[in-house]
């Protein structure tokens, strides 16, 4: 029953993710500092931040950025612990996984011997260590300011601005509906299966049930998108993303976008190798 | 399209249409002729063609083989590639589909019923006192800002609905309005869809559910695994016991009188149930 606790574990992960997805709707009409400025402002200035973020090859100017992120958020109204919670922690679980390597094999200046026969910390190990997890950090925090203090529908819209392609532009409307109807399958699939389990299934039976679970929702998720689909088009939908408040660019938001660009440019400058 | 209104005039001729899904027939030769201002019942079992006939109605899919005429012009994905007749199209047919999660895609409950305004190219202003008063309409202010994925079945279709007669549309389709729904939300649905339709519009009806019938509508199509079994008046229709058993629209009713048990078609209707 391990297996089936897991699963059960993921659904209900994903379940509150969708949940927490709302309330980030809630906060993207809260009043704060992103939150004041055009949505292109936002999306243009917080990708060059990341775009400055992957340039950079000092840990310093990296972490100043990522000071520079924690402070956003902040006047942005959005929680530290949250971001602590949904972002910092996860991402440290998954990069470290990745850097630890880097940590242990890159050669150079010895600072740590290990008790294990000739595994090292170096000082360029540290650094490259170091610089990774800040990089992914502080990109990834960027990247989720601007989900959070952004109406995803506004997102859309600026990303169109940007000339992406509207096919492209669609496909992100799409999945962003069709991501919860998915979840809320899987997790009526899961109950059911779960109402009609008697006893401990063994881990073969298990794996068949599991398959052909997965290629049921599958062959719903094809009939469910195109639903939606239909649904969208039945109602004039013809793949432009169209909402009510037409973006205008203010003084206020030149200023923004100046300041994300000064930022961007300077953090690249000091960060050069 | 001339948008001149002509009463009694079809609205919808379909001529011997045929549709399949992967190779599975779905609608089998089917014929019928709706006319302006008429509320029409779509009523067969399970698996009849009523939701394939209600998407093929507002042209979102197209028949295999037969026509299908709104207003004289024969829909076919030629004239869909011109943006004009589509956006057209789409302001006076609407369609509320049978599960409305599919139909609720976005962040709160304005922005859903806004959806379709916005893509009508309306004015700010004009998008919001229409969506305002149909919410109001509707008696969903209340919910305005909540997310519609929150709501309950019963809200939820009542969003569905608002979220297509905010255009005002002629011709509403309708797939299973009431199923899902608690019976109060059921009656209050059925309210709206009279008001409805004692507008002069045009209302076609997919249901099941005979006991609504009569309520909903004047005109009724007995559907039976593609086609067209019958027709007639909503009175004609329900009275016909061995149609209705035929098309699996009411079942055998075994019961007891007294030391006595005898089995007969048995329909829900609001009329006295006799023997």
């Amino acid at each position: 029953m391990r297996s089936n606790r897991a699963l059960g574990a993921t659904l209900v992960g994903l379940a509150r993710a969708l949940g927490r997805a709302l309330v980030s709707e809630d906060l993207a009409r809260q009043c704060g500092l992103l939150q004041s400025l055009d949505p292109r402002v936002r999306v243009a200035g917080l990708l060059t931040l990341v775009l400055a973020v992957t340039l950079s090859h000092r840990v310093s100017v990296v972490l100043a950025l990522f000071g520079t992120a924690v402070l956003i958020a902040w006047l942005s109204k959005v929680r530290l612990a949250t971001l602590f919670i949904r972002v910092w922690l996860v991402v440290l679980a998954f990069t470290g996984v990745i850097a630890l390597p880097a940590l242990l094999l890159t050669p150079g200046d010895t600072i740590y011997t290990t008790a294990i026969g000739s595994l090292r910390i170096t000082a360029q190990g540290a650094t490259t260590a170091v610089l990774l997890i800040a990089r992914v950090e502080t990109a990834v925090t960027f990247t989720t300011l601007l989900v959070l203090c952004t109406p995803w529908m506004h997102v859309l819209k600026a990303l169109g601005a940007f000339h992406l392609p509207q096919e492209v532009v669609m496909m992100l409307a799409m999945t962003h509906r069709y991501i919860f109807l998915l979840a809320e399958t899987a997790s009526q699939m899961f109950e059911s299966r779960q109402s009609r389990t008697v006893g401990v299934l063994d881990s073969a039976t298990q794996r068949r049930v599991t398959t052909r679970t997965a290629g049921v929702l599958l062959s719903k998720s094809v009939e469910l998108s195109n639903d939606v689909f239909l649904a969208m088009q039945s109602r004039g939908f013809r793949g432009d993303v169209k909402i009510l408040s037409e973006f205008r660019m203010r003084t206020w938001d030149y200023v923004g976008l100046m300041a994300f660009l000064a930022v961007g440019a300077f953090a690249v400058w000091m960060g050069r190798s | 399209m001339d948008g001149k209104i002509l009463t009694a005039s079809p609205i919808f001729e379909v001529q011997n249409v045929s549709f399949e899904y992967e190779r599975i027939p779905a609608l089998r030769g089917l014929s019928l002729t709706i006319d302006r201002g008429q509320s029409v019942a779509l009523v067969g079992a399970n698996g009849s063609g009523k939701s394939t006939l209600l998407r093929l109605l507002d042209a979102l899919s197209f028949p295999s083989s037969g026509t299908i005429s709104f207003c004289g012009d024969q829909l076919s994905p030629e004239l869909f590639r011109n943006d004009g007749y589509a956006l057209s199209f789409r302001r006076r047919v609407a369609l509320v589909f049978q599960n409305p999660d599919v139909q609720l895609f976005n962040p709160t409950v304005f922005d859903e019923v806004a959806f379709g305004p916005l893509q009508m190219d309306w004015s700010s202003a004009e998008v919001v006192a229409k969506v305002d008063k149909t919410l109001q309409l509707m008696g969903i202010g209340h919910l305005r800002d909540r997310a519609p994925y929150r709501l309950s079945g019963g809200e939820k279709k009542r969003v569905a609905l608002a979220s297509v007669i905010v255009l005002d549309p002629e011709v509403l389709l309708l797939d299973e309005p009431t199923s899902m729904l608690d019976p109060r939300s059921q009656s209050q649905l059925i309210d709206l869809i009279q008001q409805w339709k004692g507008s002069a519009k045009t209302v076609i009806t997919a249901t099941h559910q005979l006991e609504i019938v009569e309520d909903i509508a004047d005109r009724v199509f007995v559907l039976e695994q593609g086609s067209v079994a019958a027709s007639g008046s909503a009175h004609d229709i329900l009275s016909d016991g061995d149609l209705l058993l035929r098309a699996n629209l009411v079942h055998a009713h075994r019961h007891k009188h007294g030391e006595t048990t005898h089995s007969h078609p048995h329909l829900h209707s609001h009329e006295k149930h006799e023997h």
